[in-house]
């Protein structure tokens, strides 16, 4: 199995994301650079980590979307490889027009860091499969812009299909519908904000994290 | 020919910046200032043949990049 961890100017969660895929998986972790224009062949799983892109510059994720390896991760994904972004990822793929929506600012204007109960809206993803039916998990936050918006057409077609995949059980920063994390149509692309990289062994407070990336490519 | 770009968040997407300063305004004794609203403002010189052309240009550059229209829309001066 092999995974591939995106590394955007101000990533700072991509170490985290390679030990943590390791670790929870076994599988082996390349970490490719913003600038490559092409990914290692025969990728599982591509992670787009947490971090500050290019310093937030214009909008959170605005800059690292238009990144040149962008462009063979957005290939990469309607190909049908699973991609998960967390936090500053989940913004780079609403940014690059992966997942709907977007990400404001918290409502409380507060940096939130902490760990947070997410419902599990929808187990049948092949991210959550892992699960196997629990309808509770504990990952961390850490994010600033991590309000969760979309327009009500939108909002009703993600949560009319199955496309939201956890909900805040005590809302954090403001997200409509307590939204955390949702996929793409297709079920292979997930953004969410909280951080299964930093909740891969109980010593971390929570082991949960692990399971969606041992289910992610359990699935490969 | 300089072009000026101003994006807000929209009407109805909450904007806790302007919230933030408002609040500080009435703290200040401006107690009558409501709807605060904080967006940006970008600044450039553009290269296109004439007035028109060049906001079509700057539109595209909008759409594209400097707003995000699920959240923010934008104005574009061209002079």
């Amino acid at each position: 199995m092999k995974a591939a961890v995106i590394v955007f100017p101000g990533s700072n969660c991509d170490r985290d994301c390679a030990v943590a895929v390791e670790r929870s998986t076994g599988a082996k972790v390349e970490m490719v650079w913003h600038k490559e224009t092409a990914l290692p062949d025969g990728l599982d799983l591509i992670v787009l980590p947490g971090g500050f892109s290019y310093g937030d510059y214009l909008r959170c994720g605005a800059m690292a979307a238009l990144s040149p390896v962008m462009k063979e991760v957005i290939a990469a994904a309607n190909r049908g490889v699973a991609t998960v972004g967390i936090c500053n990822g989940f913004q780079i793929l609403c940014e690059a027009g992966l997942l709907p929506g977007a990400l404001l600012r918290n409502e409380g204007l507060k940096y939130v860091c902490k760990p947070v109960a997410l419902e599990v809206t929808n187990a049948q993803t092949r991210f959550t499969a892992g699960y196997q039916g629990r309808r509770e998990v504990t990952m961390t936050v850490g994010n600033g812009e991590g309000n969760f918006f979309a327009d009500k057409e939108t909002l009703a077609r993600i949560e009319g299909e199955g496309q939201v995949v956890f909900r805040y059980l005590d809302n954090p920063n403001g997200s409509v519908d307590d939204i955390a994390g949702i996929i793409n149509p297709a079920g292979n692309v997930l953004g969410m904000m909280p951080h299964p990289d930093r909740a891969f062994e109980e010593d971390l407070g929570s082991a949960d994290g692990a399971i969606l990336f041992q289910s992610a490519l359990a699935s490969a | 020919m300089k072009a000026t770009v101003h994006v807000f968040l929209k009407p109805g997407v909450l904007d806790v910046q302007g919230k933030a300063v408002e609040s500080a305004l009435h703290g200040l004794g401006w107690a009558d200032v409501k709807d605060v609203r904080v967006g940006r403002v970008i600044t450039f010189d553009v290269g296109a043949a004439d007035k028109a052309a060049a906001e079509a240009e700057v539109k595209a550059m909008c759409e594209k990049l400097l707003a995000n229209t699920v959240i923010e829309g934008y104005r574009v001066e061209v002079a």
